[in-house]
């Protein structure tokens, strides 16, 4: 397999769906991110990559706020979504996260049938007005994860009855299923074999048609097949943002090259 | 994109809302779920308090009895077993006398006659005071101040818990003697005071519920558990080396694994057959002895001991086996010199607490005859601490429970209030024993 | 006491076996601990166990054994016209039993002479008085076959008594014999003691299965024996509990069960959502400090004895429950006659199980993986619908064994249903009324006057067996429901 082997990048400017101002992450005592800035556009993938343990999935989960369920985690900066900081007293994060889904590392289908699963979204948020309108939201749902033609006879089955790759795809799928604006991947192929990793690449590629993705992953090359933006973390701070094709090729941070070239990592 | 880009977060959508509303009627029905509990704890301990210190208390009449030798030793020769012939009948003249004195020398006037005098005084003062005379005869003809049990009525008008209106009926008091009670309180003759004899003495019959006490049951239940710990400690942890360090895994192991789990849910009344089948109908055991107990706990409390023996064995990382055996011990060297000693805190608790189970148990105690009598007699060997019919302090508790006379209800609260101090301190041992050694691999 | 006697001795040349099998190990080597193929203490161990171990059990095997032997041989004696069937002749020898006792301690206070109490003739002697004289109360004259009888046994338990020591003690001379020669510095003493004591630890740990097996048998006989002297079908499919002393007692078990599943589920009724909401809270919700404040607090409920729920719900709850419902009442209604009643026994058994279901519920949430949570919250969803649509589906198997583990405790429960719920054995919906239940049942026809030859005694081993099979039975499926449970989040 060709390790840099680039997506087609368009270079024009993409309005901007994310902003994070000054962002800092206390674990406690532990001080997990430190000041990050970062721009993230619409109708994008950025790939967030980093050593274990540099802070990238701490911040992805800053994003739908996901680290208010840690008592000893603390957030502060600002993190703009279109403009409304989601850190604001008047912010439910039920409502934020129902616009910003997330996908994690581990497939985590509920123990409950295929349909049930997809249409959990949907459900608790009150999307659907009647059987016939969630059916439709489900198979839509399943289509645009890429999983509707393996299973549409068994949408009845558990879900947990899948293989690793059709659960994340489910997964997937269920968090399209909430219509969300903005798509959060947290090693989303960590726990998949090569096969289905290239499926669930190639979805991600398709999901950029319609929401902003943020992915992290350490797999460099899987930055580099699947994003069009590349942030680099390093030790709890933002080394390096900016074009996929330009970071991996031509880094400009010691740090970042560093990694690229296997010295750190 | 989709309309849902239009919403502001940062106004809440009625749906939101009514799910936040809902959100908080879930996490509402949590803590009332917890306020439940815990408020149960409260009545039920504020209940055992309120309703049981009263026994610690208990009324007590002064009197100064002539020792009158007319009465006691007529022929005057100070032979004991003459005296000895003085049944307790013959002592209540002196009771009487002494009675009519106090009154005379404090200035009450009443015209009761003697019989009601007395029976203010417990039914066993005549008694208390023949024991008295018979060991010391030769105080006869001197007078002896002496601290009677008032009768448990009086104590319980002392206590609140009898009032003029509840003894209407009452054949054992009248009105007119709780007059002539505040009158004697009043003098100081009747005081309420801290009663050691409860704590320390034996049961009494049913008529005379002022002089019950749970010191002998203590004895029957610490006999028990001694047996319980020379028994189940030394079983329990061999089984659970056997089975957590040298069992094979078969299917025999599989059984008895499955068989120990089982045994720990079995109701403890089915020990209680168990124990009144084989060690009393069988083998002839003595009936109400704390050694079959004794026994019968062991059985119940070994599938507790070896649950949390195995899991304590199973908390010592299997680097120190492997550092032992790699100097060349055998296993069972292994396990003895290194496993055993640092399982040997967590061994400790789990003892502890099954022994406090154990201690509190009552229902197979009722099957093996350890109730229905009144356990009076302190045992005064060891042998006859574990062979002579005794009681143990729940069964105390439920005998005192069964009897008709209120009274014995706050000598049963009472009597909880001392099992639970003993349990308390158990479990309080059990928690101090696994923070001050409770290691962390 | 003369086997604890035995046992003493026992001890003490266990004690000496172990100094002189040391130190026979050591001369052979020529006092050089390295010679030896084990260390020193081996070769004490051995001996000392050599003579100890199979002394013992044989003892034990002996104790078990001649009581059953003497009985055998003496009951023969016992002439067929006074005891026509086994369960009198129980009796008669339980009689025996007691005037052979009567005789030792008249023996023993040197109210008769021993070869008195060996001669003695119903015929010249009122051996009811003498023995009355020493303490000894006996319920009837003693009839001359009983007091051979007894005669007999005293001669019996005396020979084999002194017989059990020369046995014992030639046994366990012998072992200390043969492991004394045998100790030699290249005799493996580790392996041999290493060996012995596994066994030990084998013996040890089959004593829960031999446990078992005297609970099943034990009640296994008395039920057969039961089902000789009254109806099987009545028993388990009549419809009334009656027992008397006419002998035409009709004991079905159908109204005491009832009874008890009644309470039961009064007090499951009370426990589950109390405990379920608590653990709930209490895993989800709750920061450190309240967990660890009130998850003890909670615990103590399970800690404390049933005699104290028993007298809680004859003292407090019962008379509570009849200020409100019962004459004279707070409600002004008049459905409770007296304090012990399904509702009293039930509501009180609620409050034992809350900390039962609340820990054993709180162990089955924490299992299910908090990748589970994530999923649902990162679609939105709240705490509240986490739980009830995910987290409390994906436990649900693990749940409902804790509720049949409570259900397991409920039925077996006895001291607060024997102060709260009654002694009536009826089919009633009302849960005011007064009930009886199986393991109530038990109790009273256990205790006091019992006779192991009527009905009315025996049917406490058949309602035990029942109590125990149901109890098992709930127990099996709910540890399997667990078990398969936590296998899938493993």
């Amino acid at each position: 397999m060709n390790d840099m082997q680039f997506t087609d990048r368009a270079v024009e400017q993409k309005e901007t769906k994310i902003a994070a101002k000054d962002v800092n992450v206390h674990y406690g005592e532990a001080h997990a991110i430190k000041d990050v800035n970062v721009e993230i556009e619409d109708k994008t993938v950025t790939a967030f990559i980093g050593p274990s343990g540099c802070g990238k999935s701490t911040f992805l989960r800053c994003l739908n706020r996901m680290n208010d369920t840690i008592d000893v985690c603390s957030v502060t900066g600002n993190i703009l979504l279109d403009g409304e900081d989601i850190y604001d007293k008047r912010v439910d994060p039920v409502q934020l996260r129902a616009k910003v889904g997330m996908v994690f590392q581990k497939p985590n289908p509920f123990p409950k049938s295929i349909y049930d699963n997809v249409a959990y979204g949907p459900r608790i948020h009150g999307l659907a007005k009647s059987k016939a309108e969630l059916d439709e939201i489900v198979e839509s749902a399943l289509r645009r994860g890429a999983i509707w033609e393996e299973v549409k006879d068994r949408l009845d089955k558990p879900g947990t009855g899948l293989s690793g790759g059709q659960q994340q795809r489910l997964c997937i799928a269920r968090a399209v299923a909430t219509e969300p604006e903005v798509l959060l991947m947290d090693e989303p192929c960590s726990a998949l074999d090569p096969i289905a990793t290239a499926q669930v690449e190639e979805l991600i590629d398709e999901l950029r048609e319609r929401y902003s993705v943020v992915i992290v992953t350490h797999s460099m090359q899987q930055a580099a097949r699947v994003s069009q933006k590349t942030a680099f973390f390093h030790l709890g701070t933002l080394v390096e943002f900016g074009h996929t094709g330009q970071i991996f090729t031509n880094p400009e941070d010691p740090r970042t090259e560093a990694y690229i070239t296997g010295r750190i990592g | 994109m989709s309309d849902t880009s239009k919403t502001s977060l940062l106004a809440l959508t009625p749906r939101t809302k009514a799910r936040n509303a809902a959100e908080k009627r879930f996490r509402a029905y949590g803590i009332a779920a917890i306020a439940v509990g815990l408020m149960m704890l409260i009545v039920l301990v504020t209940n055992i308090i309120g309703k049981g210190t009263g026994a610690f208390q208990q009324t007590f009449v002064t009197l100064n009895v002539e020792l009158l030798e007319s009465k006691l030793d007529k022929k005057g020769n100070r032979d004991l077993d003459d005296i000895k012939k003085v049944t307790t009948f013959g002592y209540n003249p002196l009771i009487r006398g002494a009675m009519e004195a106090k009154l005379a020398e404090i200035g009450i006037e009443t015209d009761m006659k003697g019989k009601d005098l007395e029976g203010i005084l417990s039914k066993g003062a005549v008694g208390q005071l023949r024991e008295y005379v018979t060991t010391n005869p030769d105080k006869i003809g001197e007078t002896v101040e002496f601290r009677f049990l008032a009768q448990s009525r009086v104590d319980g008008y002392l206590k609140g818990r009898v009032t003029r209106e509840s003894i209407e009926n009452d054949k054992a008091i009248s009105v007119e003697q709780l007059e002539l009670v505040d009158q004697l309180v009043d003098a100081g003759v009747i005081v309420k005071t801290f009663n050691a004899d409860f704590i320390l003495g034996a049961d009494a019959s049913d008529q005379r519920p002022e002089a019950a006490g749970i010191g002998v049951a203590m004895l029957g239940s610490l006999s028990m558990m001694l047996v319980v710990l020379a028994l189940a400690l030394p079983i329990g942890v061999a089984a659970s080396i056997y089975l957590e360090e040298f069992a094979p895994k078969n299917r025999l192991t599989d059984i008895i694994e499955v068989n120990i789990s089982n045994l720990a849910a079995v109701p403890s009344i089915v020990f209680g057959i168990l124990g009144l089948a084989v060690f009393i109908n069988y083998m002839h055991l003595p009936t109400s002895a704390p050694l079959v107990g004794g026994l019968v706990l062991t059985l119940m409390t070994l599938p507790t001991i070896i649950i949390s023996t195995r899991a304590s064995l199973k908390a010592v990382p299997p680097s120190i086996r492997d550092a032992a055996l790699g100097v060349g011990a055998s296993k069972m060297q292994s396990v003895f010199h290194h496993v055993l000693p640092l399982a040997a805190p967590g061994i400790l608790t789990g003892t502890i607490i099954g022994l406090a189970q154990a201690l509190g148990e009552t229902a197979p105690l009722l099957l093996i005859g350890m109730v229905g009598f009144i356990a009076s007699n302190p045992p005064e060997t060891l042998v006859d601490g574990l062979l002579a019919p005794n009681s143990a302090m729940p069964a105390q508790i439920y005998e005192w429970a069964k009897r008709a006379d209120p009274a014995f209800y706050e000598r049963a609260w009472g009597g909880i209030i001392i099992l639970l101090v003993f349990l308390v301190t158990m479990n309080t041992l059990a928690v101090i024993l696994r923070r001050r050694f409770e290691r962390r691999w | 006491m003369p086997t604890l006697w035995l046992v003493a001795s026992l001890l003490l040349l266990a004690v000496a076996g172990f100094v002189v099998g040391r130190q026979r190990a050591l001369s052979t080597a020529g006092g050089d601990a390295k010679e030896l193929h084990s260390l020193p203490s081996y070769y004490g161990h051995n001996v000392a166990f050599t003579t100890l171990v199979p002394a013992l059990g044989a003892l034990a095997i002996w104790l078990l054994v001649q009581p059953m032997f003497i009985e055998s041989r003496v009951s023969k004696m016992i002439p067929d016209e006074m005891a026509p069937d086994r369960p009198t002749l129980g009796l008669v020898m339980s009689d025996v039993r007691r005037v052979a006792e009567g005789l030792d301690i008249a023996v023993a206070r040197g109210a008769l002479s021993a070869d008195d109490a060996r001669s003695l003739r119903t015929e010249f002697t009122d051996v009811r008085g003498r023995l009355g004289e020493v303490g000894v109360a006996l319920g009837a004259d003693v009839r001359p076959e009983v007091l051979r009888a007894a005669q007999r046994y005293r001669v019996m338990s005396k020979t084999g008594n002194r017989m059990m020591g020369i046995v014992i003690g030639v046994l366990a001379i012998v072992g200390f014999a043969w492991s004394y020669m045998q100790t030699h510095k290249d005799f493996r003493a580790r392996n041999v003691v290493e060996k012995g004591v596994l066994s030990l630890l084998i013996l040890a740990a089959s004593l829960a299965i031999l446990t078992t097996i005297g609970i099943v048998l034990s009640m296994f006989f008395e039920t057969i024996n039961f089902f000789k002297l009254h109806n099987a079908s009545d028993f388990f499919l009549g419809g009334t509990w009656a027992p008397n002393f006419r002998g035409d007692s009709e004991l079905s078990i159908l109204p005491l069960l009832w009874g008890t599943l009644y309470i039961s589920f009064i007090a499951l009724l009370v426990a589950v959502p109390v405990g379920l909401f608590a653990a709930i809270y209490l895993s989800e919700y709750a920061n450190n400090a309240v967990r660890s404040f009130a998850k003890p607090l909670l615990e103590i409920l399970a800690g404390i004895p049933t005699i104290v729920y028993g007298l809680f719900a004859l003292l407090t709850v019962g008379p509570l429950l009849v200020n409100t419902f019962g004459k004279g009442g707070a409600l002004g209604v008049e459905w409770m006659a007296g304090a012990t009643s399904v509702l009293t026994a039930g509501v009180v058994m609620g409050i034992m199980l809350i900390p039962f279901v609340s820990s054993l519920s709180d162990d089955i949430i924490n299992a299910v993986p908090q990748s589970m949570r994530d999923g649902s919250l990162g679609l939105g969803a709240t705490k509240s619908e986490t739980i009830r649509q995910v987290v409390m589906p994906a436990a649900l198997p693990g749940i409902v064994g804790a509720i049949l583990l409570a259900a397991s405790r409920a039925i077996g429960e006895t001291m607060i249903v024997v102060m709260g719920a009654g002694a009536i054995a009826k089919f009633s919906a009302n849960p005011l009324e007064s009930m009886t239940t199986i393991t109530t049942r038990i109790v009273s026809q256990l205790t006091g006057d019992t006779d192991f030859a009527s009905p009315e005694t025996l049917v406490a081993f058949a309602l035990g067996l029942t109590l125990f099979v149901l109890t098992l039975g709930l127990n099996v499926l709910a540890l399997y429901i667990v078990r398969k449970y936590r296998e899938q989040y493993e």
